[in-house]
């Protein structure tokens, strides 16, 4: 079963198209990267696949569920991390992760079961009584995304992940995106970091509410005779953004 | 002429957190410098020490030759500054913001046209619109424009490309470098490497201190390691095995590639081979390569860090 599957899926509000008959499929397993500027209707879509919001019309299945019909068996078969917003700063380590457990309906036993292993791997066992507020981000970062993983969902979405931290934060993080993908986690991710594009099995670039690109990163350089992501991202992008205000 | 920005040995604690430490440099007539160093480095307590917002606990720091304690009132009449949040007002339109800015500065969007009109021309289309409602790299034009209305003698930027798409970052930046021509002082800081090679100088920062100042090339050229450019058809796997050779001394994944180093550079190819061969990467691929801007700060904070636990 492919953990994402849309056609012709459209968001308008009102006049404005968001998202324009966007078709594609997400493998098991894959690490999919969602590309697209800034209004490109990138967070529309993403809503809709995660339950979310109701599409104006197209189709969608995520994990097996239809969006219009099985909106809440949808959300309790993913994760969801965002840049913005993840953890309860004010919520201890071991806090958090008990709440989002509870959240997705986690038995006791096994919400105690999952903290020490969690803290374990994280190597977070002595700050499991500190708040979040007062961990690095980067730390932040990483369990925020356990957290996102503890109900074992077979696809997670991450919007932005990575966006103001470190280089070399940054590149830990996609350590543990790679190993989550190596346990046959579907990985949906977006990202501004056109380097982080190149990590990704599979890509899409939405520009003006469509999917104007989907492939390998390398069969998109060769196909747009770029060298790099970054040059495949401008040419697709650059001189629509005007027109998306509109 | 005075210079725009004289920062020397500044401290600032929050409580027990050292935000910043011993911080010292200074930005020339229409230079573009750059903050350059990850969230909760101290960025932007530095920026709000700068603007007057905030008083550093030691230390002094001078903006075009007037003292930020002493001369706040006329320091605030002549700089621009970006806050890192956007802080537009939301349900004004792109127009009511600008006027009210011009306004609060006791001039209008009229008279200082010029230097914004370029810029301007590009949310014109929208100017009825309500801040709110722009996209991200939009916002940031009109906060650009908002910063600029009175015509600062100097230019603060808290991570104006936050968040937003690599093609108005781009564009954000040439921007930037039309402005630095007309002789306008900027302090830009940002969490994107790649943007440190746009800037004339940079300082990178990290937990509170400054661990480099210098030009970007300059940077790059001090870099003294070798360095390779690996990959094969299968990354996680090359990259683990790699990370569990004994001689590797860092390895991270830059875009289609991992950059290596080693612990005895050239010395330790052959083992590094012999180590590889029977793992059996397909499409495996190597070459040497130059170390870029990235490569350099990643090596220093890991150098900070590591003297840190010492």
């Amino acid at each position: 079963m492919q953990p994402i599957v849309t056609k012709a899926l459209t968001k308008k509000f009102g006049d404005f198209i968001a998202t324009n008959a966007i078709t594609f499929e997400v493998n098991e397993g894959e690490v999919f990267g969602f590309l697209g500027a800034n209004g490109a209707g990138k967070t529309t879509a993403m809503r809709m696949l995660c339950g979310l919001l109701r599409p104006t019309s197209g189709s969608a299945t995520v994990a097996g569920f239809d969006v219009y019909t099985q909106a809440d068996k949808v959300k309790q078969h993913i994760g969801y991390m965002s840049q913005r917003f993840s953890l309860y700063e004010d919520l201890k380590v071991k806090e958090n992760i008990r709440f989002y457990g509870g959240i997705y309906g986690l038995r006791t036993s096994v919400i105690k079961e999952k903290t020490q292993q969690l803290l374990q791997k994280l190597e977070m066992e002595k700050e499991a009584d500190l708040l979040v507020s007062e961990l690095p981000l980067g730390w932040k970062q990483k369990l925020a995304f356990s957290v996102a993983i503890l109900h074992d969902p077979s696809i997670v979405f991450l919007d932005e992940p990575t966006g103001g931290v470190d280089p070399v934060t940054r590149r830990q993080f996609w350590d543990l995106i790679y190993e989550a993908a190596s346990r046959g986690v579907t990985v949906f991710v977006t990202t501004h970091y056109m380097d982080e594009a190149e990590y990704c099995d599979r890509i899409s670039i939405m520009v003006d509410g469509r999917i104007q690109a989907l492939g390998t990163p390398r069969e998109l350089k060769a196909q747009f005779h770029a060298q790099s992501m970054d040059e495949v991202f401008l040419q697709l992008a650059r001189g629509k953004i005007i027109n998306n205000e509109e | 002429m005075n210079t725009p920005i004289v920062v020397q040995d500044v401290h600032k604690h929050f409580g027990d957190v050292a935000a910043l430490q011993n911080i010292s440099f200074e930005v020339k007539a229409g230079e573009l410098f750059g903050l350059i160093g990850p969230d909760g480095a101290g960025k932007s307590t530095l920026f709000r020490i700068l603007t007057t917002l905030l008083l550093a606990d030691k230390g002094q720091a001078s903006v075009n030759g007037l003292d930020v304690v002493k001369d706040y009132r006329a320091i605030r009449k002549i700089v621009g500054y970006m806050p890192g949040r956007f802080s537009l007002y939301q349900d004004l339109t792109v127009q009511e913001n600008l006027d009210f800015f011009a306004t609060i500065f006791n001039t209008t969007v009229k008279d200082n046209y010029g230097l914004i009109e370029d810029i301007y021309v590009q949310i014109a289309p929208f100017k009825d619109r309500p801040a709110g409602k722009l996209s991200g790299g939009m916002k940031q034009k009109l906060a650009l424009c908002c910063a600029l209305v009175h015509k600062p003698v100097v230019l603060f930027l808290d991570e104006p490309t936050t968040g937003v798409d690599p093609v108005s970052r781009k564009e954000f930046w040439e921007m930037l470098q039309r402005l630095r021509k007309k002789g306008i002082a900027i302090l830009v800081s940002t969490p994107y490497m790649d943007e440190a090679m746009l800037c004339e100088r940079v300082a990178l920062i990290q937990n509170g201190s400054l661990l480099k100042i210098d030009t970007p090339q300059h940077i790059i050229e001090q870099y003294h390691k070798s360095m390779w450019a690996v990959r094969a058809k299968r990354m996680y796997p090359l990259i683990q095995d790699l990370r569990a050779f004994p001689e590797t001394d860092t390895c991270y994944a830059f875009g289609e590639y991992l950059h290596l180093t080693l612990k005895h550079g050239e010395a330790d190819l052959d083992k590094l081979h012999a180590y590889l061969a029977p793992k059996g990467h397909e499409d495996f691929a190597m070459h040497p390569i130059q170390a870029g801007i990235e490569d350099c700060f990643m090596e220093l904070m890991q150098g900070a860090a590591k003297k840190e636990n010492h």
